[in-house]
């Protein structure tokens, strides 16, 4: 039996009084304090590389790779899922977060082998990052060479 | 409130009728039994179960989510075959003393069922109706033995926290915020069986089952399967009531399947148009604790109902502090692919009614 418009409104309506309303403002909070201690995680770490003499652009990527390993070990302990639990996107947004994205799907299909499990699964969740990321990249660089942009050094 | 609400009444599908005449064996939707009887029941549940409010009831508490196995797959299919080892002890059988296993669970073609039931020895019927498949079993083990085509069956249900959250959503291991109304599969089997004589060992008396038809009110949200289930719930369980000329006053407890905290007063709603000022128990929401244990809005699953059945519902009808109960398994049949596609979330419920063995 499918339920005709009339009554799927009716039901909508009668839903709306019974269902929670998603705790916005704790999940926020939660998202900027979590999402920032990361961040501020980060800059400790870009710091100390520089203060041993890296220029910024060189320690910004030893930063970046070291944040990705930080997620991808609190993913192997079991921890990263339940940070992002409690903090959302303060937990999935930053880089990390990717790590994350990447390491969980290898982990959970190892079982089906190297190839067709861990191989062919690993950017199951963050393939469209990287497909729109890339279709994105080339938008931007079509728009450069059309109207002669100067290149960013 | 005992003015129903104005969008429930709006709400609310037509009643079905159905052709067939009035017998001693069938009145409307719903097939009256008189000789099936549950005879024992036995359950096994993960960590988390175990440490919920149910946790007494429970003949085996497994102390990892993986039971020692290799894969959730693997672990689910344990879980299925400790609970029929446990049934077999309990009562003294041999998994040869059962004429069929009536089982199912909530992985892609019921691996965990099917794997399990390789391993015992006796004709096996694969059944699928999500979280409904326990009260589908038990009700057409019921029809089965009063019919005299069975004399014992054995009828068991499965689910995985982590084996369905890798199939319906995510990489266990990858974060995500679920929203309030998300329910929580899960961790456990049980088995029961069911015979056509009660013998000395009657726990409860199977009278009643109507199962449900397929409804869907456009819902397509899987993180709100309460919201899907409850119509198809608040249907089978007016259709049920009507037929058996039951109300709340005639039994010790009606409970829903797994409508947790959205679904039940929605249900709620929709049941007070037919008539009934029901107090609704959920199998989702007494699985845990929800003051300690995150769950959302409670917990899902094809072992959901099972559980609290063998746990909790059994228990009191066996001792006779309940007369009667009703038991109404709530099922989403939908699957990741077809949300996907855009598709709603169809939903079915089908219900039980067990009498206590002295309450005829």
């Amino acid at each position: 039996m499918r339920a005709d418009p009339t009554q799927q409104a009716a039901y909508g309506r009668l839903l709306k009084k019974h269902t929670p309303a998603v705790p916005v403002v704790r999940n926020a909070l939660m998202a900027f304090i979590v999402g920032g201690s990361i961040c501020a995680v980060g800059q400790i770490f870009m710091n100390l590389f520089m203060r041993h003499g890296l220029s910024p652009e060189r320690a910004g990527t030893l930063t970046a790779v070291t944040v990705v390993f930080i997620g991808a070990v609190l993913t192997a302990l079991g921890l990263y899922d339940e940070i992002v639990r409690v903090a959302g996107m303060g937990g999935s947004l930053p880089i990390s977060g990717f790590s994350n994205a990447v390491v969980s799907p290898a982990m959970e299909f190892r079982r089906e082998g190297w190839v067709l499990g861990v191989g062919a699964r690993i950017f199951g969740i963050a393939g469209p990052v990287i497909t729109f990321g890339l279709l994105t990249s080339m938008l931007v660089g079509a728009v450069y060479v059309l109207f002669r942009l100067p290149l960013p050094k | 409130m005992a003015v129903p609400n104005t969008d429930a009444a709006r709400a609310l599908p037509p009643p079905l009728t159905l052709s067939v005449p009035p017998t001693e064996r069938r009145k409307g939707r719903t097939m009256l039994l008189r000789q099936a009887w549950i005879t024992g029941a036995a359950s096994v549940v993960g960590p988390t179960e175990g440490r919920g409010p149910l946790s007494e009831g429970f003949d085996e508490v497994a102390d990892d989510h993986l039971l020692g196995r290799g894969s959730w797959e693997k672990a689910e299919s344990e879980l299925m075959r400790r609970a029929l080892a446990r049934l077999c002890d309990r009562m003294g059988l041999r998994q040869g003393d059962f004429d069929l296993l009536l089982a199912g669970d909530l992985l892609n073609q019921t691996v965990a069922t099917a794997f399990t039931a390789r391993d015992v020895d006796v004709p096996f019927c694969g059944l699928y109706n999500a979280c409904a498949t326990f009260t589908e079993a038990v009700g057409l083990a019921a029809a089965l033995c009063d019919g005299g085509y069975c004399r014992r069956v054995a009828v068991a249900t499965s689910s995985h926290h982590d084996a369905a959250e890798r199939q319906y959503r995510f990489p266990t291991e990858l974060g995500n915020q679920r929203p309030p109304s998300s329910q929580w599969t899960a961790t456990g089997a049980a088995a029961l069986a069911v015979e056509a004589a009660a013998g000395t060992r009657a726990w409860a008396r199977i009278a009643a089952f109507t199962p449900g038809r397929v409804v869907d009110y456009g819902i397509r949200d899987p993180f709100n399967m309460g919201a899907a289930m409850a119509p198809a719930a608040a249907d089978t369980l007016a259709a049920h009531l009507f037929d058996l000329g039951f109300g709340p006053q005639d039994y010790g407890a009606v409970y829903t399947g797994d409508l947790a905290l959205v679904g039940v007063p929605v249900c709620e709603d929709l049941l007070r148009v037919h008539g009934h000022a029901l107090h609704l128990h959920d199998c989702g929401v007494e699985l845990y604790d929800r003051g300690h244990q995150d769950v959302h809005a409670g917990g899902s699953g094809a072992a959901c109902c099972a559980l609290v059945c063998a746990a909790r519902i059994l228990p009191e009808l066996r001792a006779g502090t309940w007369r009667r109960a009703c038991l109404c398994g709530t099922g989403a049949l939908h699957s990741p692919t077809t949300y996907q596609q855009g598709e709603s979330i169809p939903a079915v419920a089908h219900a039980i009614t067990l009498q206590a063995p002295g309450a005829g």
